[in-house]
């Protein structure tokens, strides 16, 4: 069941670019809108929700890669094209330098296998009436190349003791399991296919403080285990910091940050990323004392009607006449295009500026 | 003076058709005038069923409160009749719920069932309601809020309907607020806007604050003082700053080294193992004795009770409690 509680260990080290394995998955340009219509027998479209607006982004072999932003800034249904459960409106999802977009049905099969999905509820996201053996064991009738019909069982059997189960509930129901408990099995049944890519969507945040330790530690030793690369989405600013070698910071449609997560946490240079990381409560009353906070106001904009040019401007302090008017592209901004060190990241803003003291307010 | 809110010994249960639920097992606090106590805990521990029966809202079958007091300004607030408990309810304590969508009528204006709030308790007008409901929704800064008065709760953002909910327990002026988890379905950046409001609102108008919540890093911003809960008991008190410092108890230690941290990285997280006791079958003796890392033999079978926590040297520390037979290892190593 439970692994034994485990003893802190060493500070894990930055992995730079050259040691990072190859680009497995390459997103370019990707987008996605879902029309609005009114009208139920003439359905006239009157608009769209630009919920993924132009997103890039390199995944590469083994490491993984944290996707953060608020509630309808798009991220999951960044995750949904990354698995083809929608089809993008425009861009391309290249896995391994082949357009999973543009496959044909039997194409799109083969690479679903290597990219699985674990989900962020596992109360809704199990079948009621299926054995655990019967879900984790479901991906292979849709693959039997990967498991023979006679091995079936004993390899179930298998997945449920890696991700810490008992092999011998392979009978049971998933009401018979707790929170927990259920998003181990969710990660078996991701696990199954022996996938070389999965996306997680939420996969910690509908569980109790104390479980959630047991499942971040487990989603990272099955990484080491499977040289697996993950694509972890949350809302949760420091489970995301915890896994993440990279990190991107989405808002509205678009990702507005990009880098490794010491250059975004520790300088983070675009004023979404700075508001986001100062709101983040800290469990330490004197950090949260001496931390600057900034409060954004207002809301975010609907992506139905973003505003134009730079979609943070409404609610950004710096905001200028140019941010309205041309869209600020994800590149390194040019302060810092020469210049050494983490402020040199992906920043889509205008008036980019480093800030390394919202996490550690002495520096 | 006796504080504004004394909880004492308080039971309560709940009979199933399984067999009797004990949610809450003799739970004391208190939290006087002007203060922010934080109640910490993990789903099932007890936290907003205590809240609840402090309201009198306890679902009733199948919920009874079976034993202790729950003193509001020195009177009992549970040998009250049940018009007079609703009198307090409301006009002198009022609850924030997570869910603002389905705490508010989805078929009544906003305005209206603001300003029903002074119809009903103070007896005013509809047209004087009606404004002191504009002049709330003001208050708790909303944008355009007699133009918005009339818009119904589907039409405004989370953060905003959060702030209407902060605007209907502020209406009464009550002595005494209870937010059970009022932040949990928001985006951090809303989430700290209405942190900010609340405590301002605190601020001003000298209320007491019980905050339900199960992120330790909420409560490490706003609170004064903080009793978490496990199995429907408090296991430890402390003052905010001397908990995250040096807790009393294996359970919150367990929590404080099981949460990632925004400015740390790397190590791997410490997890605490196992699952919380179902309450139809709570463990003898310490309830968090199968999970905890330092339980002993006489965990099992001895309930420890809440013991006064005191400096390495013998001192008292006010306000300070563990319920674990092993606090002095547990703070002093």
């Amino acid at each position: 069941m439970a692994e034994p509680a485990s003893v802190p260990t060493a500070q894990r080290p930055e992995r730079s670019p050259q040691e990072r394995g190859e680009v497995i998955l390459e997103v370019r340009d990707l987008v996605k809108h879902f029309p609005l219509t009114q009208g139920v027998i003439f359905r006239k479209h009157v608009g769209a929700v630009r919920a993924v607006d132009g997103v890039s982004f390199d995944l590469h072999r083994g490491e993984t890669l944290g996707i953060v932003g608020e509630s309808g800034c798009g991220k999951s249904t960044v995750a949904k094209l990354l698995v083809s459960l929608e089809r993008p409106t425009a861009g391309q999802i290249l896995y391994k330098g082949e357009d999973v977009a543009t496959l044909s049905r039997r194409g799109l099969k083969a690479v679903r296998r290597n990219i699985q999905m674990v989900f962020q509820d596992p109360y809704t996201s199990l079948n009621p009436r299926m054995t655990v053996g019967d879900i984790i064991g479901e991906p292979f009738d849709i693959h039997p190349e990967v498991a023979p019909k006679g091995s079936r069982r004993t390899r179930v059997q298998e997945l449920l003791d890696v991700v810490g189960l008992n092999p011998e509930y392979i009978n049971r129901y998933p009401h018979q399991f707790s929170g927990g408990q259920r998003q181990r099995i969710g990660i078996a049944r991701g696990l199954a296919l022996n996938p070389e890519i999965i996306v997680a969507d939420e996969p910690v945040s509908a569980l109790d403080v104390s479980v959630q330790a047991q499942v971040v530690n487990l989603m990272e030793r099955l990484q080491k285990e499977f040289g697996l690369a993950y694509i972890v989405i949350a809302h949760d600013l420091s489970v995301v910091r915890h896994i993440s070698d990279r990190v991107g910071v989405m808002y509205l449609g678009r990702i507005v940050e990009l880098g490794t997560d010491h250059e975004i946490y520790e300088h983070p240079t675009h004023p979404y990323t700075q508001a986001l990381l100062s709101a983040v409560p800290v469990p330490d009353p004197e950090l949260a004392e001496e931390r600057e906070r900034i409060i954004l106001t207002g809301d975010v904009p609907s992506p139905a009607n973003p505003p134009s040019g730079c979609r943070f401007r409404t609610r950004c302090w710096k905001a200028a006449e140019r941010c309205a008017l041309e869209v600020p592209p994800l590149a390194v901004p040019a302060e810092y295009r020469y210049a050494e060190g983490p402020a040199h990241h992906d920043s889509a803003c205008f008036f980019a500026e480093d800030r390394p003291d919202l996490t550690h307010p002495e520096g | 003076m006796p504080p504004l809110l004394d909880v004492r010994d308080l039971y309560v249960e709940f009979r199933t058709r399984d067999g009797v639920v004990r949610a809450v097992n003799g739970v004391d606090y208190s939290v006087d005038a002007g203060q922010t106590l934080a109640v910490l805990g993990e789903s099932g521990s007890g936290k907003s069923v205590t809240a609840q029966a402090v309201m009198g809202i306890l679902d009733s079958p199948p919920g009874y409160v079976t034993g202790g007091r729950i003193l509001f300004q020195g009177q009992d607030l549970l040998t009250l009749t049940p018009d007079a408990r609703r009198r307090v309810r409301g006009a002198r304590m009022a609850m924030i719920f997570q869910d603002a969508l389905s705490s508010l009528n989805p078929v009544l204006s906003v305005g209206y069932q603001l300003a029903e709030m002074f119809q009903v308790h103070r007896g005013d007008s509809r047209k004087v309601a009606r404004a002191k409901a504009v002049e709330l929704m003001d208050r708790v800064r909303i944008p355009a809020a007699a133009q918005r008065a009339g818009d119904f709760p589907h039409q405004f953002s989370g953060g905003m309907r959060q702030r209407i909910m902060i605007a209907m327990a502020m209406a009464l002026e009550p002595e005494l607020i209870i937010a059970d988890e009022p932040t949990t379905a928001l985006d951090v950046t809303v989430q700290a806007q209405v942190m900010e409001l609340l405590a301002d609102l605190q601020r001003e108008y000298r209320m007491g604050l019980i905050l339900i919540t199960h992120d330790l890093g909420v409560v490490a911003d706003v609170a004064d003082k903080i009793a978490v809960m496990y199995a429907g008991r408090i296991v430890e008190t402390a003052p905010v700053h001397a908990l995250y410092k040096r807790p009393a108890h294996p359970y919150t230690r367990g929590l404080l080294d099981s949460i990632p941290r925004l400015d740390q990285k790397g190590q791997e997280l410490y997890a605490i193992k196992g699952l919380p006791p179902n309450l139809l079958r709570i463990p003898p003796g310490c309830p968090f004795h199968p999970r905890c890392p330092q339980a002993r033999d006489v965990c099992a079978v001895d309930d420890p009770p809440l013991y006064e926590v005191t400096e390495r040297d013998g001192a008292p520390v006010p306000g300070r409690a563990s319920g674990c037979h092993f606090w002095k290892e547990t703070m002093y190593g």
